[in-house]
């Protein structure tokens, strides 16, 4: 067990290597180190020199991948890759290309984006499991059949319809909560109401779906014919075995998405303004900001590495059966 | 003079393969029956039937050619056959925004009013119910008057397609009472019924209203259908190929070959798609602006950027089919007959092709119907983020981003999110309702 957590982490280093070489591509194929620099001084009418200057002092006066004027192996280190990439792995996340500290930009954002990415989570997952329940109880009967018709309605419908609407309803006409923007403190609660209804509402469909295809494969199984024979109702069945038992592929599914909560969401924040970690993804990549890109790209990619990890981990411990090598 | 774009062909071939692949499986047993089952079931039958109707519309919309203008020849403009189809809703371009069905615009302006008095009111379309001497009076009685003739002359058509195919099949009318046929006539009925209000109305009144340069928003949502059908199945395409061989080999070679993949699919699937598709999309951005030579048409660059966005798609969305497929053929590569194959000396790729692939194709049948539609909900929110289809292309993601600006308007231009919504909506509905059909019909599982 010790030895297959050890070996999976060791492979998260050339996985990140890989990640990092193509942000790295993806980033310098599209900008030069002087548009960067033009982007960031702001001025149209920069000089040369101020434009060498600002990559000076930030470092992009390097060649990109392979120095060819350094002797020996620094042909290869004395790049902005490599010594742009080295911090990351010991996560020093190193200055923005405006300026500022990464690692403390992240520590300020990540709250926005947890208080709304644990509620939604949360309240999402019960409401699901409330009605996919609902209708595995109501198995074959006509409200089943509009349950599950109601669900792929609503997987139907585009993300941005719910955003939209719900700003419309909730937030303009009947003036329930602000319509978009962030405060710290006790006072978000406000801020974040809409979000997460949002949010629980636009996963209803596929969420209920999912956790209905679950308890249905689970209530095929003998021992549920088993207690169901030997004369326990339908509820009972229902809760003490089927839920039980459904609770393990449950739980892992939700432990993949943990650690990426902190990433916030791209688009959720960007609409309602919350300054998190997802619209600062977003900001970094319109104004070209490789230091914060570059960053978040590597934190995502990792944290996604260790919720698979955290799953396979999971899985032995909820059921003995499954083994780890 | 034809005057195909890439996606057109791109789109022919595609359906071409489809026909085939059809034609193809009607011939296999195994592959028959699942389909039959598709066939008998209601919900599956309707659902095929509206996702016909669309792909129809992309069809014809795909069919391009150089327009004969007799007034100017440098004005020479590229239309589909749609466009013929649709030229009351195309040309009747207003100046700008109004509401469905009306008859004046949506800003006051200086005018003359009944008494000759310069005053601001709303001045009078110049399309929409302009038939009308009295539009407030008339308006009501003259739509419902219109919406019963085209619905009516709906009706007369199919019911005299249905005296046809009783003609044809006098002995063997149960073919159409049969369950399947029965449900495609009836949604035939309400597409045609549909269509005939629209055809009615849409000489005289914009039935979606107009948008801020006054083009018909019906007229939009029709022409964005395309876009959808194009990037929900030329991603697919793209994703295929690479999901299929590479899931297959990864799970039947095992060893370093396997190490490789895997390397490959979890390293792309844990870059965010965003940053990937943002940077394709500025890439060929630069590019364009580098090599203007090469697009001489808006059409043509913005044809290129919706071919990249498909093909950035696609190799951003292989990794999920690729894990299913090499998890499964993983469990197959031990069962006998393969074990068997492999003791007679069959050749691993013949293997691959003869008793892998055929076992996993419910697999791949599945993949693309349920991704399909969540394609067509990713355009809209990467048309948001400025990295979708051209802005001058006809799309429901652009539709929505134009007009969310106008969200703060009062009182609220809501006609062109209604139609771009609704539009999108009855295509992925239909698109998951006739997946979950499919999956019904191949779970192996389900088959009892």
């Amino acid at each position: 067990m010790i030895n297959y957590i050890i070996r999976r982490l060791l492979y998260v280093i050339p996985v990140l290597i890989g990640v990092n070489i193509l942000t790295f591509i993806l980033f310098f194929v599209v900008n030069s180190p002087d548009d960067m620099a033009r982007m960031q001084l702001g001025d149209k009418h920069v000089t040369q020199a101020s434009i060498d200057n600002w990559k000076q002092q930030r470092g992009y006066d390097l060649p990109l991948l392979w120095n060819e004027e350094s002797e020996g192996l620094s042909k290869a280190s004395n790049t902005i890759f490599f010594t742009k990439s080295v911090g990351l792995f010991v996560f020093d996340l190193g200055i923005s290309d405006n300026g500022r500290d990464i690692a403390s930009d992240i520590g300020q954002r990540m709250w926005p984006s947890l208080a709304i990415a644990i509620p939604s989570l949360i309240i999402g997952v019960l409401v699901n499991i409330t009605f996919s329940l609902l209708l595995i109880f109501y198995r074959g009967s006509f409200l089943e059949f509009a349950g599950v018709f109601f669900c792929i309605a609503l997987m139907s419908i585009s993300g941005l319809f719910y955003i939209i609407v719900g700003q419309l309803f909730v937030g303009k006409m009947l003036s329930l909560t602000p319509i978009s923007g962030y405060v710290p403190g006790i006072d978000a609660i406000k801020f974040i109401i809409l979000p997460v209804l949002i949010g629980v509402v636009s996963g209803l469909g596929s969420g209920v779906r999912w956790y209905r295809s679950l308890f249905l494969e689970e209530s095929a199984k003998d021992y549920v014919r088993t207690a169901k024979a030997k004369g326990l109702s339908d509820l009972q069945v229902l809760f003490k075995h089927v839920l039980k038992n459904a609770m393990i592929p449950i739980l892992t599914g939700i432990v993949v998405i943990l650690p990426l909560l902190f990433m916030g969401s791209l688009i959720t924040e960007s609409f309602f303004g919350i300054p998190g970690l997802g619209s600062y993804t977003i900001d970094a990549i319109t104004s070209q900001d490789f230091a914060i890109v570059r960053s978040m790209v590597f934190l995502g990619s990792f944290l996604y590495i260790i919720g698979l990890l955290l799953t396979d981990i999971s899985y032995t411990l909820v059921d003995p059966r499954v083994r780890l090598d | 003079m034809l005057m195909p774009l890439w996606t057109d062909m791109a789109f022919f071939i595609l359906i071409i393969g489809g026909l085939y692949l059809g034609w193809r499986s009607s011939k296999r047993e195994h592959l028959r029956r699942p389909w039959k089952r598709v066939f008998k079931d209601t919900v599956g039958v309707v659902s095929l039937t509206v996702l016909l109707v669309f792909i129809l519309i992309g069809l014809l919309d795909s069919i391009r050619f150089q327009q004969v203008t007799n007034t100017q020849s440098s004005q020479q403009d590229v239309i589909s056959l749609l466009d013929v189809v649709l030229t009351p809703m195309r040309t009747q371009v207003e100046k700008t925004y109004s509401a469905p069905f009306s008859h004046t615009a949506y800003a006051k302006e200086m005018g003359v009013d009944k008494e000759g008095v310069a005053k601001r009111i709303y001045p009078r379309l110049k399309y929409g119910a302009a038939h009308l001497n009295n539009p407030v009076t008339d308006k009501f009685a003259d739509i419902l008057k219109k919406l019963m003739a085209g619905t009516g002359f709906s009706l007369l058509v199919w019911l005299g397609l249905m005296f046809i195919l009783w003609g044809f099949n006098k002995r063997s009318f149960k073919f159409v009472r049969s369950k399947g046929t029965k449900s495609f006539l009836f949604t035939l009925l309400g597409v045609l019924m549909i269509v005939g209000a629209i055809a009615s109305l849409s000489p005289f009144y914009h039935v979606l209203g107009t948008d801020k340069v006054g083009e018909d928003v019906l007229y939009q949502a029709i022409k964005s259908i395309r876009t959808g059908l194009v990037i929900g199945s030329l991603t697919t395409i793209v994703m295929l190929p690479i999901a299929i061989s590479l899931g297959l080999m990864a799970g039947f070679f095992r060893g370093w070959v396997d190490d490789i993949i895997q390397y490959l699919y979890t390293t792309l699937s844990s870059i965010p798609g965003v940053l990937l598709i943002a940077a394709a999309i500025l890439m060929a951005q630069v590019y364009m602006a580098n090599n203007p030579e090469l697009f001489t048409t808006v059409e043509d660059r913005a044809d290129m950027r919706l071919l990249l966005l498909c093909i950035i798609l696609g190799i951003t969305s292989w990794t999920g089919l690729c894990r299913l497929l090499r998890a499964e053929t993983l469990k197959i590569r031990e069962m006998d007959y393969v074990l068997a194959a492999r003791a007679l000396g069959v050749g691993p790729i013949k293997i691959l092709k003869r008793h892998v692939l055929p076992n996993v194709m419910h697999l791949v049948m599945i993949t693309i119907a349920l991704d399909f539609s969540g394609l067509v909900l990713a355009e809209a929110v990467l048309s948001y983020i400025n990295i979708g289809v051209d802005p001058s292309t006809y799309s429901w993601g652009n539709m929505i981003n134009t007009s969310r600006l106008e969200m703060a308007r009062e009182p609220i231009v809501w006609w062109s999110l209604l139609a771009a919504f609704s539009f999108m909506f009855v295509l992925v509905l239909a698109a998951n309702l006739f997946a979950d059909s499919v999956r019904d019909a191949f779970d192996p599982r389900s088959n009892t």
